[in-house]
């Protein structure tokens, strides 16, 4: 602090739409990292993997890291969403458009285009993108990635940096530091370490936290038999999957609401609470999208059920028509449309423009599976403080899934909604202390 | 019947909302800031982007016609009490069998010189909103802001996120210390100055000089001079009532009005900011403009025109703000100085951004609480209130009162070592944060 003039205030080092030049810096050192992952992609002879790797993470984790600490450092903690709706990124600007442009065509890439990535056909040698990761993917199981692979780093890589961010933004609410801490935790050791290390063990890849049906290959031939080779750990894997979706998913969401899987574990959740989180605000609020939200969401979880019966009755009796159409053509269109087009091209692409839920909101056969769970059996809600509520409409604006909370929370009732993922913002930005997440009631 | 209000804030569109709840009745909602009602609280978030306007509506703009109430937008130019008629600046009129008059608040200003240059104004009005925009967009170095409490500081928070140096005027030698105990007061002086604000207390305005017909700074009492190019006024604000003066209607500061809400014209009422009530509850003032007396009234009027005489009742005092990042909750009645029988049992975090204020008699009955930095559920406080609980009974069962997010920690045990502190006496803790206990106590002994 510094005063220049006794009739001058301190000057304000307070925050602005305009970057300061340690920022571009920290930017700079991002777009740096990336683009020698670019240059990697795009010709892969040009230097040795393993140091284009190294330097490439390094300058975006250290880029990332120095950004937020400027981010909010002049900042008193507590809520900071100045300019949300002014700036070119979080209100959908031209910014968010290109941006959802290059997420939307990386997914396409991604799921239907792989050699455009580098991948290998036929056993060959990766080149390109997945070649840049083939060190880091034999480090962790001893054979060369996939594209599946550089997407698992690149992703475990958004959820640690941003969710680091997160926790700094929120570092005033010990709620939302814990449960970003337990997201980070569950992709990088569940989602992305683990499996990998399972592989190198030659046991078959399994994410211990992704149950059926958001896992909706679980009961494909394939995946239960790699399963039953694998012998006895195999078995558990089996068993626990089942007591995955059976038992632990009604007890936990009887005890805690489903925010105990869709904000405190899931992978998908964990992308959109942390890189989605500056999108939050764009999840559509109006009746209509409501609607549109309960056909959309239980049609999927009737084709996840459909589909998945088809194929077990497949398998155990060799009839292949349960629903009239083959149970192999409803497998492939599901993985088609739903696992990979909405989840993927829809559900992150579109973040910058739909905000962060998309697919938890409209998508996931699970959330649907714990928001019924929730809505009739939980003793998790959100209360209201009394008539303190002033209707701002904060507690709306932030709600990633498009609850209209003040509707509630004005008239002073609790809220029970199947969709409420409980990531807690809604308490966290009212001004006036009315919004509580509980367990009991 | 035919009834028309007169102001879409919270306490006119609260009556309209509760009108149709409980009848038939046609109702028309007249108001020159906007077609739909919107919360005037919220106009902070919209300048700084948190939220766009259409966010801050209390419904959805189909609600209205779903329920039949029509919205008029238009500027009242007189009320014509005895053909029960309503005179629009555009010419219209409107006829009414009941009237509600919820006119709301103006900015209370003084006999300052300069009040009418560009770039001086307050911030009530959707219009001002728009006003400061326009300064803001139009560049303003540095601002004035005259006048402490709860608009004044939310105003410096709102050019504070645009980086504009701000200066504070605050007359009094603490921030709202007429409305905070010291010690609270202090609190809010320190988290204003933790964001830069120059906060100048006891300090006065004299007037606002101008160039151009633009505001070109402000001169202290003291004589000095500080440059500014924006003036914001907030030094408290007066009902909306200058219009009705000259009507024959009974007006001290706001409109007089009996206990059902009614005034002294038949099928009028008032409700909201712009009422005064003839008779205060004791200890409570005639006039309390704050959003939560306003919705009480306009819920009270519905009853009492829907044929349920219910007298306005000023129950347990409650009221809530944000000071920048701290947040503020009072329940029941806290005086800003002790002694003469009242105690306070006070505990404050040492990083001055939290505080548990617990107020009682010479009988240790509880009378009221006030909290910064820490949430309070405010159906336990007044429950404890209304019964005269003891301090004693309270001390064991404050955790019942806490409504922090999960995880926060508690502070309910230093209050109790506090306590002992003082008296010597133990006291147990015998209650757990739980929802499942709050509900047992809520729907007990009554």
């Amino acid at each position: 602090m510094e005063l220049n003039h006794q009739t001058l205030a301190v000057i304000n080092p307070g925050h602005s739409t305009k970057l300061r030049i340690g920022q571009k810096l920290s930017l700079s050192l991002v777009a740096t990292g990336l683009m020698g992952q670019l240059l990697f992609w795009l010709n892969h002879t040009l230097a040795q993997a393993l140091p284009v790797l190294v330097i490439s993470i390094t300058l975006i984790s250290l880029g990332s890291l120095t950004y937020t600490w400027q981010l909010y450092r002049h900042k008193q903690p507590g809520i900071s969403n100045d300019y949300q709706f002014t700036n070119s990124l979080t209100a959908k600007g031209s910014v968010a458009w290109v941006l959802a442009m290059m997420l939307t065509v990386f997914y396409i890439i991604l799921y239907w285009f792989p050699q455009w990535l580098g991948l290998g056909a036929d056993g060959q040698a990766n080149t390109g993108l997945i070649a840049l990761y083939d060190p880091l993917s034999f480090a962790l199981k001893g054979k060369s990635a996939s594209q599946w692979f550089v997407y698992g780093s690149l992703y475990t890589m958004a959820i640690d940096l941003l969710g680091i961010k997160f926790i700094w933004k929120y570092r005033h609410s010990r709620y939302q530091v814990y449960r970003t801490l337990s997201i980070i935790f569950f992709q990088t050791c569940f989602a992305f370490i683990l499996p990998e290390i399972m592989q190198s063990l030659n046991q078959p890849y399994f994410d211990l936290k992704n149950l059926w049906p958001l896992n909706y290959y679980f009961f494909f031939d394939w995946h239960l038999d790699g399963l039953i080779k694998s012998g006895l750990f195999g078995y558990f894997l089996l068993f626990w999957g089942l007591a995955g979706f059976l038992v632990f998913t009604p007890v936990l969401t009887w005890l805690y609401g489903k925010r105990w899987y869709c904000s405190w574990v899931c992978g998908c959740g964990g992308l959109a609470e942390t890189a989605g989180d500056t999108f939050r605000h764009l999840s559509d609020k109006s009746q209509r999208a409501w609607k549109w939200e309960r056909r959309i969401i239980y049609g999927v979880l009737v084709f996840v059920v459909v589909m998945t019966l088809a194929v077990i009755t497949t398998r155990l009796t060799g009839f292949r028509n349960l629903f009239i159409i083959d149970s192999g053509t409803l497998a492939h269109w599901y993985g088609f449309l739903i696992g990979a087009a909405f989840s993927g091209v829809v559900g992150v692409g579109f973040y910058p423009i739909m905000g962060s839920r998309v697919w938890c909101r409209f998508g996931c056969p699970m959330a649907a599976y714990l928001g019924i769970l929730q809505k009739y059996k939980s003793r998790f809600r959100i209360t209201t403080n009394g008539g303190q509520c002033i209707s701002c409409g904060n507690c709306s604006t932030y709600c990633e899934m498009g609850i209209d909370v003040k509707a509630y929370a004005q008239k002073g009732q609790d809220i029970l909604r199947a969709s409420c993922v409980g990531c807690g913002v809604c308490s966290a930005v009212c001004p006036r202390g009315v919004l509580r997440l509980e367990n009991g009631g | 019947m035919n009834i028309l209000i007169i102001g879409n804030g919270i306490a006119g569109s609260t009556a309209a909302r509760e009108i149709r709840r409980r009848s038939d009745h046609d109702i028309t909602m007249v108001s020159s800031e906007s077609v739909y009602p919107f919360s005037r609280t919220a106009l902070m978030y919209i300048y700084m982007g948190h939220l766009p306007f259409e966010n801050t509506k209390l419904e959805a703009d189909d609600y209205w016609e779903k329920q039949r109430i029509r919205l008029v937008k238009g500027e009242v130019q007189s009320v014509d009490f005895a053909h029960k008629r309503v005179h629009l600046v555009n010419r219209e009129s409107l006829s009414y069998d009941k009237l509600i008059l919820a006119t709301g608040s103006v900015p209370q200003t003084f006999d300052w010189n300069g009040l009418d240059l560009d770039g001086v104004q307050g911030l009530y009005h959707l219009d001002d909103l728009t006003r400061l925009e326009t300064a803001s967009q139009r560049g303003i170095t540095r601002a004035v802001i005259v006048g402490g409490g709860l608009i004044g500081i939310e105003l410096a928070e709102m050019l504070h996120s645009r980086t504009i140096d701000v200066t504070m005027l605050v007359r009094e030698n603490s921030f709202s210390n007429t409305v905070l105990p010291p010690e609270e007061s202090e609190m809010v002086n320190a988290e204003i100055r933790r964001h830069h604000i120059d906060l100048r207390l006891e300090t006065e305005l004299k007037e606002i000089t101008g160039e151009n017909g633009r505001v070109s700074g402000v001169v202290l009492t003291t004589g000095e001079h500080i440059t500014c190019n924006f003036v914001g006024i907030t030094a408290g604000v007066r009902p909306n009532v200058d219009l009705l003066r000259s009507t024959g209607l009974a007006v001290r500061q706001g409109i007089l009005i009996d206990a059902f809400g009614q005034i002294t014209i038949e099928d009028v009422y008032a409700i909201g900011d712009c009422a005064e009530l003839t008779v205060a509850t004791p200890g409570r003032k005639t006039i309390e403009a704050v959003w939560y007396t306003a919705r009480n009234m306009g819920e009270t009027v519905a009853r009492n025109i829907c044929g349920q005489s219910t007298p306005y009742e000023q129950g347990v005092w409650f009221n809530s703000a944000k000071f920048f990042t701290i947040e503020y909750q009072v329940y029941g009645s806290v005086p800003v100085s002790f002694g003469s029988g009242v105690t306070s049992l006070f505990w404050q975090h040492q990083d001055q951004k939290k505080s548990i204020r617990l107020v009682y008699d010479a009988n240790g009955k509880i009378l009221g609480f006030n909290l910064m930095g820490i949430r309070y559920r405010q159906e336990v406080c007044t429950k404890w209130i209304e019964a005269k609980t003891h301090i004693e009974v309270v001390l064991e069962q404050l955790e019942l009162a806490n409504f922090d997010a999960e995880f926060s920690e508690c502070h309910e045990n230093e209050l109790r070592k506090i306590y002992h502190q003082i008296t010597g006496k133990n006291i147990h803790k015998k209650a757990e944060r739980s929802l499942s206990s709050v509900v047992k106590f809520l729907t007990s002994w009554s």
